[in-house]
């Protein structure tokens, strides 16, 4: 059931909070996320990010405030969420031991892109990634980069409204990293919505939005170029460095 | 001699900040013996039995109220009919059936061909000859007692007498097993397992790189278990000897001294095994698969050795466990000394030596 | 969706190099090897002989026990202290003394004695040794009583003739009493354990966390790791029946039907405890603990090779929360005895029940989200 909120906000947040006992992880947070945007969601090691994106997937439950995505209740309907949205964890959860075809074939199916669809659909993303030798390889055997590439293929291979991706170009080196952005570009071009986390600065000045979190709080929110007028800095890197000496909380 | 000791406190706080392996360490021994103490008992108490009793006379009463009073057996009714003694065994807790002949008493006493049958399950077979073997001793009591002791002529009377454990409790067998399973289980898979962590982690090459000697580096990992195993070995004696009763009838020390000399087997076991893995995963399965089964299944804590085929019989001389096992119940139990044992000692000083030697020669190599 | 889950399951399964071997391999080794090893046929009982008399009766009498076929003579001892070394040395179980003049005292006085002393560290070993020895003797007794009697002519005895007779194993082989509990044994691993660490290997790898934020049920999640479970199970048992046939032409005397009928409400009940286990462990090292403290348990509540009967009333009470119990206890009853659901009826209330208490558990303490 959708609710009538204006169309292009594709995920909100609204003092959002979690407590671990009496650890304050994600300290009432509140933000909005359009469609077709980039948003780059930041902070250091410790900041909580993990935290409000488990909430916001449905993977935990908030202690309080409000969120929606895509129009459903993260309190209450995180079922039907999970139907409209792609993951992509840190450790780009694919199988190891299935084939790279095998792999992409459960999760379409998962989400429900009909039978008759996968296979053409399959043939078509190989090509695109130009994958089609490794069709039958374990995934286990591939490099991390091609991982990668191929994990965010499937977090959006059934077109959803918004994919989250959990610091997705961790340990590869920036030529891939860069292949991998001109994929979010063109995933957004197709209009997904992409909530992106990460701790490469370079990488937060491709988005369209940042919002910097410092000890669970959103300390920032803008485009990055506002964002280095308002700090008075030459990159975002002098940006995130002024706001993370604020910080009192110890980074794991 | 001082990094030495900052290492072992480095490994002790690994081994207590691990509540999860905390517990099973000192827990898992307790219970264990006290499972195993208890349950796996092979003494014959209370078992149900019935009775087709077509006489009905003095003697058929006689013979079921003796079955009935003692401590082996309970009554649990009587039969119509022979037919129906399939019947029962088939819903499991009959144990017995006694089937009368007719007219008992007079065939008895008069024509001296008086029978009767004993019919047990056999599903179980020892605790079915068991089963017969107490019944017709009690019978023949009774048949004693009836025609009283000087009626029966030239009698040859069994004087039989149960040495070390009279009252044939199932624990003196089982425990010294345990014990045994219990050390090998916590000095070689928890060392093993530690060390596999290490070399997983990538920590184990900080260390190398340290100015430590490997040797001491493996040192330090290894006497944190020994004094956990020394813990484990004080209190399985305690719940042994308080809870179990079981007795310590030779020299403490020498069991200690016994007890401390498998402890060193199995703690090179335990490093023999991690030179050779990498995997905690694989240390574990290699640790159930080479340790832990084979102790269970061929030191003769559960299956008597002397029944197993020749290979198996050899295979089993080679688990310390086995020698550590016999010796434990020569001095617990039969109290002997230390003459007695030196057989088992000398195995075990030689297991020893060879593990330790093998596994610092592997760890040598492997670092160099 | 479901049928995704189940395919990637057995591609999995059937793509570990361990597995599938171990699955084949494993109920054939186990019902050739295990019964070898699990013999606990109380018979070769060494025997040290103190033959004080030396008489023509006391030689008869050790001959006729060595001829029973229980006994070997590995000591002949000229004092009984020198046989007790025998014993402390471990070379023989049980001691028989004949004492001096046990013929003359037979013959003139009409009543001797024997000794009979056994080893009874272990318990039955020992109780049961000794017992086959007065048993022999008590034969020998009889012999040597007609014998007698008839040269004196004295009037009939009274005396009950004693036949034992053993129903449902006649030889009283000890096989066929482990073989229906190993097939047990097999099946829980297969049912109960395995799928639990796969569960919790998924959990280790991150895979498990990903199919929590796709739209996939939780009870789709766990029935596509059981069903090929439960299907690699009852391949297995069904493996396991042919072997037990093929190898010692054990065929249940009961029904099929039934074996299959229970193995099924186990099945449930095991693999239920095994998702209880993957809730609450998070890493694999942790699920095998708990699995090995748990089956441990089990395994001797159940009455696999020490009766039930004979635990003292506590632990009989803590036994019933053993499902092996019940179903190595029908397991033995069909093959051994026939027995049919009817006769059953116990057994068939416990493992529903904890069929029901496993998977309520395992249902309640499974969080999608924390």
């Amino acid at each position: 059931m959708k609710q009538s909120l204006p169309t292009d906000i594709v995920l909100s947040a609204e003092n959002l909070t979690k407590k671990f006992g009496s650890f304050t992880a994600v300290d009432s947070i509140s933000f909005e996320v359009r469609k077709g945007e980039i948003f780059g969601f930041l902070g250091a090691n410790g900041a909580g990010k993990t935290t409000a994106m488990r909430m916001l997937t449905g993977l935990s439950n908030a202690s309080s405030g409000k969120g929606t995505v895509a129009g459903y209740d993260i309190n209450t309907q995180s079922e039907q969420i999970k139907k409209t949205i792609g993951y992509m964890s840190q450790k780009f959860a694919l199988y190891d031991d299935l084939k790279v075809w095998e792999n992409i074939r459960l999760f379409a199916g998962i989400y429900g892109v009909p039978a008759k669809e996968i296979a053409p659909r399959t043939d078509r993303l190989l090509r695109q990634l130009d994958f089609e030798k490794e069709r039958n390889t374990l995934v286990k055997s591939l490099p991390l980069g091609w991982k990668q590439k191929l994990a965010f293929s499937v977090a959006i291979f059934h077109e959803p409204s918004i994919v989250f991706l959990d610091e997705p170009t961790g340990g590869v080196d920036p030529a891939a990293r860069r292949t991998f952005w001109e994929m979010i570009y063109q995933a957004a071009d197709r209009g997904i919505t992409v909530f992106v986390t990460t701790h490469y600065m370079d990488e937060a000045e491709y988005c369209n939005r940042v919002s910097i979190m410092v000890d669970g709080k959103i300390e920032a929110l803008d485009t990055p170029g506002n964002l280095k007028k308002q700090f008075n800095a030459q990159s975002m890197d002098e940006v995130f460095h002024q706001l993370a000496r604020k910080s009192t909380r110890k980074a794991d | 001699m001082k990094q030495f000791l900052v290492f072992i406190r480095k490994e002790y706080y690994h081994i207590s900040r691990d509540t999860w392996t905390m517990v099973i360490l000192l827990l898992l021994p307790i219970v264990m013996l006290v499972l195993f103490g208890f349950m796996m008992s092979t003494e014959v108490k209370n078992t149900k039995f019935a009775i087709y009793d077509p006489s009905r006379d003095v003697a058929t009463q006689g013979i079921t109220n003796k079955l009935a009073m003692s401590t082996y057996f309970s009554f649990s009714g009587y039969l119509d009919s022979p037919d129906q003694i399939e019947k029962v065994f088939r819903s499991g807790d009959i144990g017995l059936v006694v089937v009368f002949g007719e007219r008992m008493y007079e065939s008895m006493m008069h024509t001296g061909d008086a029978q009767l049958q004993l019919v047990a399950d056999g599903s179980d077979p020892n605790t079915a000859s068991t089963l017969t073997m107490y019944a017709t001793s009690m019978i023949v009591q009774y048949q004693q007692e009836l025609t009283g002791d000087l009626k029966i002529p030239y009698r040859i009377t069994p004087e039989v007498k149960f040495l070390y454990n009279p009252t044939l409790k199932g624990s003196y067998n089982f425990v010294p097993g345990v014990m045994g399973m219990i050390l090998m289980l916590i000095c070689a898979m928890m060392t093993s397992v530690s060390i596999a962590r290490e070399k997983e982690l990538g920590t184990m090459e900080v260390l190398l790189v340290s100015p430590m000697r490997p040797v001491q580096i493996i040192l330090s990992k290894v006497v944190p278990y020994f004094f956990i195993s020394v813990i484990n070995l004080a209190t399985i004696l305690l719940v042994s000897v308080f809870v179990l009763g079981m007795p310590i009838n030779g020299s403490l020390c020498l069991l200690i001294f016994l007890s401390l000399l498998f402890i060193f087997v199995s703690l090179a076991l335990g490093l023999l095994i991690s030179s050779a893995v990498d995997k905690q995963m694989v240390a574990l399965l290699v640790s159930a698969l080479v340790l832990i089964l084979p102790v269970m299944m061929l030191s003769g804590m559960m299956f008597p050795i002397e029944n197993m085929p020749a290979v198996l019989r050899w295979l089993s001389e080679l688990i310390p466990a086995k020698w550590y096992m016999i010796a434990i119940k020569k001095i617990m139990i039969q109290g002997l000394g230390f003459s007695s044992v030196i057989k088992e000692v000398a195995v075990l000083s030689a297991m020893a030596l060879l593990l330790i030697t093998a596994s610092i020669k592997r760890f040598k190599y492997r670092l160099e | 969706m479901l049928h995704y889950l189940i395919e990637k399951e057995f591609k999995q399964f059937f793509r570990n190099t361990f597995l599938p071997r171990l699955v084949i391999s494993l109920p054939f080794m186990a019902i050739l090897i295990f019964p070898l090893v699990a013999n606990y046929d109380v018979k070769n009982f060494n025997l040290s002989i103190v033959d004080s008399d030396k008489s023509p009766y006391s030689g008869e009498l050790v001959r006729k026990i060595e001829s029973s076929g229980y006994y070997r003579i590995t000591d002949v001892s000229a004092t009984f202290d020198d046989a007790l070394k025998s014993i402390e040395r471990h070379e023989s179980d049980i001691l028989l003394e004949i004492p001096v003049h046990f013929e003359k005292e037979l013959v003139r006085e009409g009543k001797a004695t024997v000794l009979i002393s056994s080893n009874t560290v272990n318990g039955m070993k020992g109780g049961l040794g000794s017992a086959y020895l007065s048993s022999i003797v008590a034969d020998f007794n009889s012999e040597i009583r007609s014998e007698l009697m008839q040269v004196s002519r004295g009037r009939q005895v009274p005396a009950i003739e004693i036949v034992p007779m053993y129903k449902f194993n006649p030889q009283l082989s000890y096989k066929v009493y482990m073989i229906p509990a190993i097939m047990i044994m097999i099946l829980a691993l297969v049912c109960g354990y395995l799928p639990a660490l796969n569960i919790v290997g998924e959990k280790e790898s991150g895979t498990f966390e990903q199919m929590n934020v796709t739209p996939v049920s939780k009870i789709h999640f766990i029935l596509a790791k059981l069903i090929p479970y439960w299907v690699v199970g009852f391949v297995v048992l069904t493996i396991s029946f042919f072997a037990a046939w093929l190898f010692y032409g054990f065929l249940p005397v009961g029904s099929f039907v039934t074996l299959y009928v229970f193995s099924s409400l186990f099945v449930l009940a095991i693999s239920g405890f095994g998702l209880v286990v993957s809730n609450y462990a998070s890493t694999i090292q942790q699920a095998i603990f708990m699995i090995f403290f748990f089956v441990l348990t089990f395994i001797f509540m159940s009455g696999l090779y020490t009766p039930v009967a004979s635990m003292p009333e506590w632990a009989q009470a803590i036994s019933a929360f053993s499902p092996l119990k019940y179903i190595i206890m029908v397991f033995r009853l069909v093959y051994l005895k026939g027995s049919t659901v009817h006769d059953l009826l116990v057994p068939f209330a416990a493992l529903s029940g904890f069929a029901i208490f496993f998977n309520s558990w395992a249902i309640m303490s499974y969080h999608k989200k924390n």
